[in-house]
């Protein structure tokens, strides 16, 4: 059975610089949680704080109930895939994969049924006798995955072990490591830089930035109710438009106009006045070619993508919007220099407060 | 508290190992290389009775027979240098850039050439032009005079010959690196073909050049034997020093000291410049696509290679006819009619025991050599902090250092009690590891360099201590470049002239000791028949070499 992780005000400082800013959050037993950010954010700090290899200096971090910070790293029972998959060159598939049952003291007899079971598992029993040498990306990939899961980790940690592959690889290869991380339940943390792949791949994602967290939440949470502008820009296409309360009701509905034109009313959370900052997504506007209900603009160019179409679009106060419209629902394409009308759902979009660190609606 | 103080607890646990070997070297170091220079330095400034003085500073730059010795240096290497950059570079393009023949051949017999025991040269070369030389004979007897070999020209012709691999082999290496594009860039912005050799080509080689120019540079002002036996009169500053401390003998180093601090003044400007000069200005380049190899003519082909088999024939020219004169019959020291075994009798009967001595200690001094530049060098690349790179640099200072001069500082500094090593073994093996683990820690560093440390942090990761990681993953991966690193280590220390001649003793002479009293006795035969030992044992060593790194790892 794998542990449960407990991240408590963890911290790492290279001397003036702070990589790792008091981070805390939870990842239950048999989660597939993902640290994802910009490079540089801290997330792969923080994943060798866990696996031992950058000392902890401060905060707590738990496996299950045990506090694991001063227990050294080859004493930690972790499953790692690495970047570069780290392969050992100078044994053959089955020996990299066997080498931490060895250590473990493993019986002679049960490491060869539970390596080729391994192998296996990732599909590539037929590559056992081969030297790394002899293997593709994926394949070595696929070894750095046998190697780490064989021994049974209490915890599997994986450091972007898809950025090295052709994107169409990288596609396979995640659900592979889904459906095995499923399969044997193993509590998973996995680093990436790439959206894309956290959103399909993890139960749960921890979005950091400057050594800070900025949102746990599922993927579609993320995606649907980003915390702060930050998580909104980071994740998928959003375009932030300025805007101020002009009135704020005692029921919470709030009238803000924003600076390009447009007016609207919508309930808010939290009580707030002052300037604003919306955030909309290009799919979010609804795009007509007059009407009263919208942001006026003025097409400047567009992509013609198959399934939907993106233009950029003018507002009257200069700014450029990007706005999506599927073709499935119109039988023309907008031409340069078109005047729009671009409608939105104020149910739908993203209100912060001026700075941006904070959601309103 | 708890928090903050338990992580560094843990961290001297784990580390524990590294930093034995991290302070034990540090410490041999300070005891077998700093000492001994500062009292070289400090023994400069002394007079008889141990006073201060610059006296003998002042004498060197006040007395020509002194000062002339550094002129005399400089001009020797200096102008070694410049022939051997004007034999190497055109070498060099004409077997990266067309398909002569035998490119093999032809870079194993000028990388032997560069390997060979370093007095060799010297010696071949007046058995050839010398006064009673081959050439010299033959010519005398068709009444031609031949200019003589002794002096000025004799050591810059060795010089040359025996240093332009350096040039040759750093060239070709950087030619053959330069991606093909680049220069098919200048072809189509619309330069010649000479053009783009000149302000393309050459100034990306330059760095590489220039490296190749300071290592000949050095290593001729640094050598030893060639003008000890070739220059006769003509005095070079190591020699000087040789004699100065030989003439002073029982009593105080202190000219010699002050000869010694004036070589390494010399030497070390020479490496700072290469370093902050040349070495900024090196263009890092991994060729994608190696250049154009140019298809000739056959006539041109013939022409070419003759030319480049020339001057590889001419430098290993010195080997053939040690190895030639060693089975000719001799009549005591003078060499008669026919081929015979006599010279090889003498020696096993007479110099057995410098046979042993050169093995005995040069497999001693490569164990010492293999085991402290492995974990020296892992220290250096894996484990950086102060100290280590400290350790670093006190390492390659052995380089600057010409033999002769690390000699004397360890004769100064371990002829008393409680060190008393003078005369014995060990002192001759210690002096070898210095000067001889730059090779092996360069080699292993270099591989090292490529090894990711995530392949230590995976074998960790699965559960093996970090002690244990090393010896199963690390020296593993290691090993081919310290091997290598090890049988280039081995071939130098065993044709070791400079420091053995300083440091030996009647029970601890070595084969190149041997070689050098026998030349001066003028029994050249059993002279030739020590050195054909060291030069078939080097030519094998070599051959070992080229199998074992498999051309990863470059001589130089």
């Amino acid at each position: 059975m794998s542990h449960s992780v407990k991240i408590c005000n963890v911290v790492k400082r290279y001397d003036d610089f702070v990589a790792v800013n008091d981070i805390s959050c939870e990842i239950k037993q048999g989660e597939f949680f993902t640290l994802l950010g910009p490079s540089g954010c801290g997330k792969t700090t923080l994943l060798r704080m866990i696996a031992g290899f950058n000392t902890i200096d401060g905060g707590k971090i738990y496996f299950d109930d045990k506090v694991i910070n001063n227990i050294e790293a080859y004493k930690r029972d972790i499953g790692m895939v690495f970047q570069n998959y780290a392969i050992f060159p100078h044994m053959t598939v089955f020996d990299n994969v066997a080498y931490g049952l060895k250590a473990r003291k493993v019986p002679k007899s049960e490491i060869e049924p539970r390596v080729l079971k391994a192998l296996d598992l990732v599909q590539i029993m037929n590559l056992k006798d081969r030297k790394p040498s002899e293997l593709s990306g994926g394949q070595q990939q696929r070894v750095a995955l046998a190697r780490a899961i064989v021994i049974k980790p209490g915890v599997l940690l994986m450091d972007e072990p898809l950025s090295n592959l052709d994107a169409k690889l990288r596609v396979q290869m995640r659900t592979i490591i889904r459906k095995l991380q499923r399969d044997l339940n193993i509590t998973t943390i996995y680093v990436t830089h790439d959206q894309e792949e956290a959103l399909a791949i993890s139960d749960r994602i921890a979005i950091i930035n400057s050594g800070r967290i900025m949102q746990v939440d599922t993927p579609a949470t993320i995606y649907k109710k980003p915390q702060n502008t930050f998580v909104a820009g980071f994740i998928g296409t959003s375009n932030f438009m300025d805007g101020k309360i002009e009135q704020i009701g005692p029921d919470g509905v709030a009238r803000i106009k924003l600076d390009a034109g447009f007016e609207f009313s919508i309930k808010l959370k939290k009580k707030y006045e002052g300037r604003v900052k919306i955030s909309v997504r290009p799919e979010q506007f609804i795009m007509n070619d007059s009407g009263e209900s919208g942001l006026p603009g003025e097409i400047q160019m567009y992509t013609f993508l198959g399934d939907f179409a993106n233009y950029e679009v003018k507002l009257k106060n200069g700014q450029i919007i990007q706005a999506n419209e599927y073709t499935k629902d119109i039988d023309f394409v907008r031409e340069i220099g078109h005047k729009v009308n671009l409608g939105f759902n104020p149910e739908k979009v993203s209100i912060f407060n001026e700075e941006g660190t904070e959601v309103l609606s | 508290m708890n928090a903050e103080s338990a992580p560094r607890r843990n961290l001297t646990k784990y580390f524990n190992f590294w930093n034995f070997v991290k302070y034990g070297s540090l410490l041999l170091l300070l005891v077998f290389l700093v000492y001994p220079f500062f009292s070289v330095i400090i023994h400069s400034f002394l007079d008889s009775d141990g006073g201060f003085t610059l006296a003998s500073y002042k004498t060197f730059f006040t007395k020509p027979y002194y000062y002339r010795t550094l002129w005399n240096s400089l001009a020797t290497s200096g102008l070694s240098t410049i022939f051997a950059v004007l034999l190497g570079v055109p070498l060099a393009y004409i077997t990266t850039r067309f398909n002569v023949y035998w490119k093999k051949c032809i870079n194993m017999l000028i990388i032997m050439s560069l390997m060979s025991p370093p007095f060799i040269g010297a010696y071949s070369w007046i058995m050839l032009l010398g006064r009673n030389g081959l050439i010299t004979n033959l010519f005398a007897k068709m009444g031609i005079t031949t200019p003589p070999i002794y002096g000025f020209g004799g050591i810059v012709l060795v010089f040359t010959l025996k240093f332009f691999p350096y040039v040759y082999l750093y060239v070709s290496g950087a030619m053959s690196s330069i991606d093909r594009s680049l220069e098919e860039a200048a072809e189509n912005l619309g330069s010649s073909k000479l053009k783009r050799v000149l302000t393309i080509t050459m100034p990306v080689i330059m760095p590489t050049l220039a490296a190749g120019a300071i290592m000949v540079f050095m290593s001729s002002l640094a050598d030893f034997g060639t003008p000890m036996l070739i220059g006769e009169g003509y005095k070079v500053l190591p020699v000087l020093v040789y004699e100065e401390y030989m003439s002073e003998m029982g009593g105080n180093a202190n000219m010699a000291g002050a000869l010694s601090v004036v070589i390494i003044c010399c030497s070390t400007a020479v490496l700072l410049i290469q370093k902050y000069v040349v070495a900024r200005k090196n263009y890092v380049m991994t060729a994608l696509r190696p250049p154009i190899v140019e298809q000739l003519t056959k006539g041109k082909r013939i022409l070419l290679t003759a030319l480049c088999m020339l001057v590889a024939v001419i430098a290993f020219l010195p080997q053939i006819v040690v190895i030639v004169t060693s089975f000719i019959k001799t009549n005591g020291p003078i060499f008669v009619q026919g081929f015979g075994l006599e010279s090889y009798e003498k020696i096993f009967y007479k110099l057995s025991k410098n046979i042993t001595n050169t093995f005995l200690f040069a497999i001693i001094a490569i164990v010492i050599i293999i085991v402290f530049g492995m974990l020296l060098s892992y220290l250096v690349v894996k484990k950086k902090s102060k100290i280590s790179s400290a350790l670093d640099l006190l390492l390659m200072f052995p380089y600057v250092i010409p033999g002769a001069v690390l000699g004397i500082s360890m004769l100064v500094a371990f002829n008393k009690k409680p060190l008393m090593l003078s005369g014995t073994a060990i002192i001759m093996i210690i002096a070898y590891v210095i000067r001889k683990m730059p090779y092996t820690i360069r080699s292993s560093s270099a591989l090292l360099y490529q090894i990711d440390p995530s392949i230590e942090e995976a074998s960790i990761n699965l559960g093996v201590s970090p002690m244990k990681t090393f010896f199963k993953i690390t020296a593993r991966m290691m090993a081919p470049g310290v091997l290598s690193g090890a049988i280039l280590s081995w071939i130098t220390t065993i044709n070791e002239l400079s420091s053995s001649i300083m440091l030996y003793s009647g029970k601890t002479a070595t084969i190149s000791v041997a070689i050098y009293t026998e030349v001066v006795r003028s029994s050249f035969g059993t002279a030739a028949a020590l050195a054909s030992i060291l030069t078939v044992t080097t030519i094998l060593s070599l051959l070992l070499f080229n199998w074992v790194s498999k051309g990863k790892v470059s001589v130089i």
